[in-house]
């Protein structure tokens, strides 16, 4: 005998939201400190260091999301010899997705200050950490926001793959419903909804978000 | 013993030779102007004399030390030369007032409220004292170059380094520019300067530097080069600046 589509399933899917964005904002702010750390070796002039992060945001963007859930997954089993709870792998797995995609997001941003702002700033003469603190990242965080928030949005999103190691997530959550009342046609429809719902303010926000920056520039938009 | 003692220098850009065994000396209270053709390596001398480029060859001397390749020492000099770029390079994202104040508080680590007070006296060097809250995208070109000049004169600098600050700028805005160049060096501020100002440099300069071929080609007191120029190459040079329709 099956349930019904109703309001205890409809609250299960919202209570399992909850870890769609807990995870989310996880990820978002560990691949956030990698992503920086990521920029900024990238744009070192160190040599060993550029390579490194590349190779890393190489390997990362070059290989499945799955792939690298399924090796955090069985690879903490492994080394912790006993099957592990889902939790730190999708955190380990989806922090280390994150800040290969906003450490390549970045560097672009880091990239795209002119040279000048660099020598201006290192004829102050800045040191080359304060060079970037005061000088370029701000200028980067402006050209960095659309791009940014457009990667946390398909993060979001991203984060539904962690249902097949058993995180209930929103979409796990969904395929666990529809289990028990066989309306997949109600109960997904409902799911991209609350995922929209999730997404589509971020958006709205970053466009916002762009706006101000300009302003307090002085920056007039010509569209 | 000269403020600043270059000898010898020589860089190349690949296989290009852009200086080629230059040597000058600059006493305290001195104002070179550098001219020269396009590609005459003007503006990399003067990019090495703070470390902007590095030399192949040679040896730069500030204050009776050699310039670092890079490192804190080279930033301990540069705080003694400013230096003001074609492009202004302000910092866009932050207020007259901050840009100025930059370097005074995060170099030099004074107190906030002091390094304020330099930015409205430096301003005022400039004329700009009423745009001391504005944003650069707000200033025109003119204004952004003195306050660029201003950003300098903040570090209170013993050199100030000048590379080709009018060529960017519209016509009508280049008087208010060279107005201030000329306080400046009545100052008794020790300067170089690439330019294309001919009639500045004639006024204001004490030595005039011709370079030719990643060279100093000729070099002297202003009257004397556009006077009596002693080569065939300033000769033309100065025919073709100053007379550019003929």
């Amino acid at each position: 005998m099956s349930r019904d589509f109703e309001w205890p399933e409809f609250v299960f899917l919202l209570s399992a939201m909850r870890w769609t964005i807990v995870l989310s904002l996880i990820a978002f702010a560990g691949g956030g400190i990698g992503g920086l750390l990521l920029a900024v070796a990238r744009t070192s002039s160190i040599k060993p260091l550029r390579w490194l992060a590349a190779t890393y945001i190489g390997l990362i963007q070059g290989t499945p999301l799955l792939m690298q859930l399924f090796l955090a997954f069985y690879g903490l089993a492994v080394i912790a010899g006993v099957r592990i709870d889902p939790w730190p792998a999708v955190i380990l797995a989806f922090t280390l997705y994150a800040a290969a995609f906003l450490g390549e997001i970045w560097r672009g941003a880091i990239q795209a200050i002119p040279r000048q702002q660099w020598e201006a700033a290192a004829a102050l003469p800045l040191s080359p950490a304060a060079q970037l603190r005061y000088v370029i990242l701000p200028q980067a965080f402006r050209i960095a926001v659309p791009p940014t928030i457009g990667f946390l949005v398909q993060l979001v999103k991203g984060t539904s793959v962690a249902s097949i190691i058993g995180f209930v997530e929103l979409t796990r959550a969904g395929q666990l419903m529809v289990n028990v009342t066989f309306q997949p046609l109600i109960v997904y429809p409902i799911v991209a909804v609350l995922y929209f719902a999730l997404c589509w303010p971020m958006s709205f926000w970053s466009l916002r978000l762009e706006r101000k920056l300009d302003a307090a520039l002085g920056i007039k938009r010509t569209a | 013993m000269p403020l600043l003692a270059l000898s010898g220098l020589r860089k190349q850009f690949g296989s290009h030779v852009v200086l080629d065994d230059v040597s000058l000396d600059v006493e305290v209270g001195e104002v070179v102007a550098i001219i020269g053709r396009s590609g005459s390596g003007k503006t990399t001398l003067l990019r090495c004399i703070n470390g902007l480029e590095t030399i192949d060859q040679g040896t730069i001397v500030f204050d009776g030390k050699a310039l670092p390749r890079d490192g804190p020492g080279l930033r301990e000099l540069r705080r003694a030369i400013g230096i003001v770029f074609q492009s202004y390079n302000l910092f866009p994202h932050h207020s007259v007032e901050r840009n100025i104040t930059l370097g005074p508080t995060i170099t030099n680590k004074l107190p906030l409220a002091d390094a304020q007070k330099i930015a409205l006296d430096v301003l005022r060097e400039v004329g700009l004292e009423d745009k001391l809250h504005a944003y650069p995208a707000q200033l025109s070109g003119g204004q952004q170059q003195r306050v660029a000049i201003a950003r300098a004169l903040a570090m209170r600098p013993r050199l100030m380094l000048f590379d080709e600050i009018t060529s960017a700028l519209d016509p009508e805005l280049v008087g208010e520019v060279v107005k201030v160049l000329e306080r400046l060096a009545k100052s008794g501020m020790t300067m170089v300067l690439v330019t294309h100002e001919m009639g500045f440099a004639r006024r204001t300069a004490d030595t005039l530097v011709f370079m030719h071929q990643g060279k100093v080609w000729e070099k002297g007191p202003p009257r004397q080069l556009f006077g009596a120029p002693k080569t065939q190459e300033l000769e033309t040079f100065i025919r073709a600046v100053l007379e550019p329709e003929a």
